[in-house]
């Protein structure tokens, strides 16, 4: 590595790597744990992820599975049952309804309908996101529907420290996890604080402070968010980005402190906006902070049509830079 | 066949025991429902008894058993007391998933009874990776997963088997063909009504067995040890049986004739099974009587237990959720 004026230069990573080392990092620390799903072994990942991985750990510790996801998602969900720490990965989010119901019936539901008797300490990881003009049957934005499930822990991981230590995290959890991983954010690039170690997955995080307006978001809203609150704060107006994080069970607590001091809230996010993550966080800014809004709260969010090929269409169909600038000018008018 | 000198007398009391807990229980559920203590749905197993009986006598007690929501009669079979079941279905906090589950959702860590599964076949992958944790870990346990021919069209019922065979896992399929999917007869739900070609065509080994009568299935039990427990390969049993009742309460049984119904009673296994103990002298008419008595106290304490039962306080309603609750 070139030195230049006696300063190391802190190496960058991407999105993608830091997932890779996580996986690595629980499949070092736990003998239970494996990695099962399509192409995750000889083909090394439909993104690259697992690259390498095989190699490393050997074909019981990473599983290619044929295409059969309602079968191998309910055989994670066996396999943590019995005692082991399964990883399991849907290729993208668009395959996840043909495991839904091991998800919601069978992953979501045994330790209560047992009586507490039975835990499924499964780990389902899947790349999702729209953006990369797959046309509608490959550009779902569907958090809504796994934040809707009584049981799941859900996780948006929309930051590269999130994507390096969401994961551990996760598998420190005896429930069933979901983790949303961002397509479309593989390819980015940061450098990762090396002191931070770990994260929890309980809370929501700020990850711009600000004093004007909380914009609330998650996912691939974040950068989207992050982006737009460097714009208003030329004009100004200084944003605040609360990223959700965990979206099932909401961390209320830190919605609401933010809310709070901002006295007005925009959330974003690329789901369709009827009863979208959205809709739930602006009724629980209602219920507990009405009277400390300075203006009703906006949503940005999908557009409800099924999400077309062509480049144009796809961007107007979801939340860009410009539309949450103009919410945040609204709620500040 | 199984050898009339291989089998004790009381192994053949015990057998017996076993079949007519699971009748008398299942009439004992119907009488519960009709009086309002049991609600939902309920599915009772009577006349498909030498099939539970028959392959749990065959399993170890840290075998690992999965089933659709026609379980009773393999819970009891397993040794969950009846009135540990008879209070799940009262909704009691005694019941052996403190009443969340009811008659469908029969679990038991203790004696590895893993459900008591509604959505039909989505347990079978369950099963498998069960199987798979087994394997991974180098034990000698195997895991048992029954259902019915209603499954066997499901897709998960194919992903499983082919999974099971890919991973050669220790699992073995217990299809209970009891010839309708509700009120769907086998031959308006498969176009290859032989179930059995269907495993054979993931690659695993596939047998008929008359479910009817218990010394059928004890002896493909034997068979299934060797392949299952000792070879470490997934089979398939494919039982072919009848049951006495309607699929649920709420079943009119408008799609069967009460002609079929008599000519499969005719084949009661209770009544079949009795006939060649006494017949043999391994039982005599004594213990037969016997049996009957212990079994009727054994059910009517059961009610009783069940209906002093306490109901989970509403405080608890949140709880079970997640693990730290």
């Amino acid at each position: 590595m070139q030195q230049s004026n006696g300063m190391q230069q802190e190496p960058t990573i991407s999105y993608r790597k830091a997932l890779r080392q996580a996986l690595r990092e629980v499949l070092y620390a736990d003998d239970r744990a494996f990695l099962m799903g399509e192409d995750v072994g000889r083909y090394g990942g439909a993104f690259a992820v697992s690259k390498g991985l095989l190699d490393e750990f050997g074909p019981e510790r990473i599983m290619d599975t044929p295409l059969s996801e309602s079968g191998f998602v309910g055989a994670g969900i066996g396999a943590a049952m019995a005692g082991m720490r399964p990883i399991v990965e849907i290729m993208t989010i668009n395959f996840s309804l043909l495991a839904m119901d091991q998800i919601v019936n069978n992953a979501a539901t045994l330790r209560h309908m047992s009586g507490g008797q039975v835990g499924v300490p499964i780990v389902i990881r899947m790349g999702c996101g729209i953006g990369r003009q797959l046309a509608a049957q490959h550009s779902h934005s569907w958090e809504p529907l796994f934040a809707h499930i009584a049981g799941l822990t859900v996780l948006s991981v929309g930051t590269l420290e999130d994507a390096r230590w969401m994961l551990p995290a996760a598998m420190r959890s005896d429930d069933p996890v979901v983790i949303l991983e961002y397509t479309s954010l593989l390819n980015s690039e940061g450098i990762l604080d090396g002191n931070v170690g770990s994260v929890d997955i309980r809370t929501a995080c700020v990850r711009r402070h600000g004093s004007d307006v909380t914009l609330i978001t998650y996912g691939t809203g974040v950068p989207k968010c992050l982006a737009a609150a460097e714009r208003l704060a030329e004009s100004g107006i200084d944003a605040e980005v609360l990223d959700l994080r965990v979206l099932r069970p909401l961390d209320e607590q830190s919605i609401l402190a933010s809310v709070l001091r901002t006295h007005r809230a925009v959330v974003v996010e690329d789901a369709w906006r009827t009863l979208g993550v959205g809709a739930e966080v602006s009724a629980r800014i209602m219920e507990h902070a009405f009277r400390d809004l300075a203006s009703p709260v906006l949503r940005v969010a999908g557009v409800e049509v099924p999400i077309p090929y062509p480049k144009h269409l796809e961007d107007a169909a979801v939340p860009q830079v410009e539309g949450i600038i103009e919410a945040v000018r609204k709620v500040m008018s | 066949m199984v050898d009339r000198f291989i089998m004790d007398a009381a192994t053949a009391k015990g057998l017996l025991h076993q079949m007519l807990r699971i009748r008398r229980f299942e009439d004992a559920s119907a009488e519960q429902y009709s009086r309002g203590n049991i609600r939902g749905f309920l599915h009772l197993y009577s006349g498909e008894e030498a099939i539970a009986a028959g392959v749990m006598q065959a399993l170890r007690h840290d075998d690992i058993i999965l089933s659709s929501y026609r379980e009773h009669g393999h819970a009891l079979a397993r040794g969950i007391a009846p009135s540990v079941i008879m209070a799940e279905m009262f909704g009691m906090a005694d019941g052996c998933c403190r009443g969340r589950g009811g008659s469908m959702h029969l679990f038991d860590v203790a004696t590895n009874f893993y459900g008591g599964t509604a959505i039909v076949a989505s347990h079978l992958p369950m099963a498998v990776g069960m199987a798979l944790a087994i394997r991974k870990r180098d034990e000698h346990r195997i895991v048992c997963c029954f259902f019915g021919d209603g499954a066997a069209a499901e897709g998960t019922f194919a992903e499983s088997l082919n999974l099971a065979a890919l991973w050669s896992v220790p699992v073995l399929f217990v299809c209970e063909n009891n010839q309708y999917a509700m009120g769907t007869a086998l031959q308006y739900s498969h176009a290859e009504k032989d179930i059995a070609q269907k495993g054979r065509a993931y690659g695993i080994e596939s047998v008929h067995v008359d479910g009817m009568d218990l010394l059928a299935v004890i002896d493909a039990m034997r068979h299934a040890e060797a392949v299952v427990r000792t070879a470490r390969k997934p089979m398939l049993l494919v039982c072919n049986t009848y049951r006495f009742r309607a699929h649920s309460m709420f079943d009119a049984e408008l799609y069967r004739s009460k002609d079929e119904v008599v000519q499969w009673k005719r084949r009661d296994p209770i009544d079949v099974f009795t006939t060649w103990a006494t017949g043999c002298g391994l039982l005599t008419e004594d213990a037969v009587a016997q049996i009957e008595t212990t079994v009727a106290n054994e059910i009517t304490e059961a009610v009783t237990m069940a209906s002093q039962g306490d109901l989970e306080p509403v405080e608890d309603l949140e709880r079970h959720i997640y693990a730290t609750e």
